[in-house]
C-alpha cells in the first residue's frame, strides 16, 4: 500500500468519526430519564463491540498462525490485541462515568462489568506473555495459545458470573421485552459503530505497518552487524 | 494399550521424584496451613460472617497452594534439561501433557485432603451428609486447575518474570472454576438442596471437559522449541 492510501484511510476515518460525533450530540434525542449523560452510551457500546471484534481477530489470527507458522498472522494478532486492550479500557472508563449519575455508584460487581474487567486482565496478560518471553519466536506461540484460550473463556466467564448475580440492563438490542431503542438512537448507534469499526481498521493498518517497519529495521541492523568490516 | 503406558511411566517418574525429596508437597501443605492461620485473623472467630466466608477461604487456600505447586513442578522439569529429555521420548506431546496434568492433579488433591480436615476442626465446618458431592466438587475444581495450570506453567516458565507470570495467566482464565467451586462448596456447607448445587457442578464439568480438550490440543505448540 502506498502512502496516499494511508492518508485516504485516515481521512475517511476522520469523516466518519466527525459524523458520529455530530449524530451523538446534535441528532440523537435526549433520553427521558437519564438525560444528557446517556449520550455516552454510543461510545460505550461501540467500544465494547469493537473490543470483542478485536479479541476475535486475536483468536482467529492465533489459530492461523499456529497452523501455518507465518509471522504476518502473529503480527496481526499482536496489533489487534493492543487495540482490543485500548477499546476495553475505554469501556471500563466510560462505564463508571455513566454509572455514577444513573446507578449512583461507580462500579457494581455485576456479570458484564466483571466480565469486562476479567477480559481486560486476560488481554493485558496476553500482551505481557508476548513482551516478557525469553525467546520471541516461542513468545509468539505462547501468545497465540493464550489468545485462543482467553477468547474461548469469555462466554464461560460471562455465563458463570451471570448466574452469580446481575444488575446491568439486559441487552438493549434483541434483549427481549421492554428493550428497544428509538429509531434516531438506533441510527446514531449504528453510525457510532461504523465509525469505531473504521477507527479500529485504521489503527490496525497503521499499527501493523509500524511493527513491520520495526521488524525490518531490526533485521537490517542484524544483517549489517554480521557483515565484515570493509 | 499404547497410550496408557507412556502416561503411566511419566506419572510414576513424577511421583517417584516427589517421593524422594517431597519439596513440592511439603511446601504446598505448610503454605496452605499458614494461609488458614492468616485468615483466622480476618474475621471474628465463630461469627456468622466467618461461616459465610469459609468456602471462599477454603478455595483461596487451594488456589494459591496449587499455583505454587504448579510452578514448582514445571521448574523441576527444567533443571538439568529434564524437559528436553522428555520431549525427545518417542511419545505424543499430548500424552506428556496428560501425564503432567494427572501428576499435578494428585498434588492438588492431596493438599485438599489434608487441608480440609484441618479446616473442619479449626472452623467447625458442617457437611450435612453431602460427602460424595463435596469430594466430587473438590476433584473437579482440582482437575480444572491442573489442566489449565499445566499448560500455563509451561508458558510462564519461559518468560522473564516466571513465578509472577503464572498467577497472572491462570487466575483470570480460571474465574469460572473459582466461581463454580466456591458457590457449590458454600451451598454444600450451608445445607442447601441438590437442585441449587447441581447447576454449578455441571458448569464445573463443562469447564473441565472444554479446557482439557483445548489444553490437550495446544500443549505441543507450547513445549515445541
Amino acid at each position: 500500500m502506498n502512502r496516499y492510501r494511508y492518508h485516504l484511510l485516515v481521512a475517511l476515518c476522520f469523516l466518519l468519526l466527525e459524523t458520529a460525533l455530530y449524530l451523538v450530540f446534535m441528532y440523537a434525542p435526549t433520553e427521558s430519564t437519564m438525560g444528557q449523560v446517556q449520550r455516552i452510551f454510543y461510545f460505550h457500546v461501540a467500544s465494547a463491540w469493537i473490543s470483542f471484534l478485536a479479541f476475535f481477530v486475536v483468536c482467529a489470527a492465533g489459530i492461523v498462525f499456529l497452523k501455518t507458522g507465518s509471522s504476518e498472522w502473529d503480527r496481526l494478532a499482536a496489533c489487534s490485541a493492543e487495540l482490543g486492550v485500548l477499546f476495553i479500557s475505554m469501556v471500563l472508563l466510560t462505564g463508571p462515568l455513566w454509572a455514577k449519575p444513573v446507578w449512583n455508584t461507580w462500579w457494581s460487581w455485576d456479570a458484564r462489568l466483571t466480565t469486562s474487567l476479567v477480559l481486560w486482565l486476560i488481554y493485558v496478560a496476553y500482551l505481557m506473555v508476548r513482551r516478557y518471553s525469553v525467546d520471541p519466536e516461542r513468545g509468539a506461540r505462547f501468545a497465540a495459545v493464550f489468545g485462543i484460550i482467553g477468547f474461548l473463556d469469555v462466554p464461560i466467564v460471562y455465563l458463570s458470573i451471570r448466574w452469580w448475580r446481575t444488575l446491568h440492563p439486559s441487552a438493549v438490542i434483541a434483549g427481549g421485552e421492554g428493550s428497544g431503542l428509538a429509531p434516531a438512537m438506533w441510527t446514531t448507534l449504528m453510525a457510532a459503530l461504523l465509525a469505531f469499526t473504521m477507527l479500529y481498521i485504521t489503527l490496525l493498518v497503521l499499527n501493523y505497518r509500524i511493527i513491520s517497519l520495526a521488524d525490518r529495521a531490526q533485521s537490517a541492523k542484524q544483517a549489517s552487524l554480521r557483515r565484515p568490516l570493509a | 494399550m499404547n497410550f496408557i503406558q507412556p502416561i503411566r511411566s511419566i506419572l510414576l517418574k513424577d511421583l517417584l521424584l516427589e517421593w524422594r525429596n517431597k519439596d513440592i508437597l511439603v511446601s504446598m501443605l505448610v503454605f496452605s496451613l499458614t494461609v488458614v492461620v492468616i485468615f483466622n485473623f480476618v474475621f471474628e472467630p465463630g461469627s456468622a460472617e466467618m461461616q459465610a466466608t469459609v468456602p471462599g477461604i477454603l478455595w483461596v487456600v487451594f488456589i494459591f497452594a496449587s499455583q505454587l505447586g504448579l510452578s514448582r513442578s514445571y521448574a523441576r522439569e527444567q533443571e538439568n534439561g529434564l524437559m528436553h529429555g522428555l520431549l525427545l521420548c518417542p511419545v505424543d506431546r499430548s500424552l506428556i501433557f496428560t501425564a503432567k496434568a494427572l501428576g499435578n492433579l494428585l498434588f492438588i488433591l492431596l493438599v485438599e485432603v489434608v487441608t480440609l480436615p484441618v479446616m473442619t476442626v479449626l472452623f467447625d465446618l458442617q457437611f450435612h451428609h453431602q460427602w460424595p458431592r463435596l469430594l466430587l466438587v473438590l476433584g473437579l475444581g482440582a482437575w480444572g486447575f491442573a489442566t489449565v495450570g499445566t499448560l500455563f506453567s509451561a508458558i510462564a516458565a519461559n518468560t522473564r518474570s516466571r513465578e509472577v507470570m503464572l498467577p497472572i495467566l491462570l487466575f483470570p482464565v480460571s474465574v469460572p472454576i473459582i466461581l463454580a467451586s466456591i458457590k457449590s462448596t458454600s451451598y454444600l456447607l450451608s445445607g442447601r438442596n441438590v437442585q441449587d448445587i447441581d447447576p454449578w457442578v455441571r458448569l464445573l464439568i463443562a469447564f473441565d471437559v472444554i479446557y482439557f480438550v483445548v489444553c490437550y490440543l495446544l500443549y505441543e505448540y507450547v513445549v515445541e522449541e
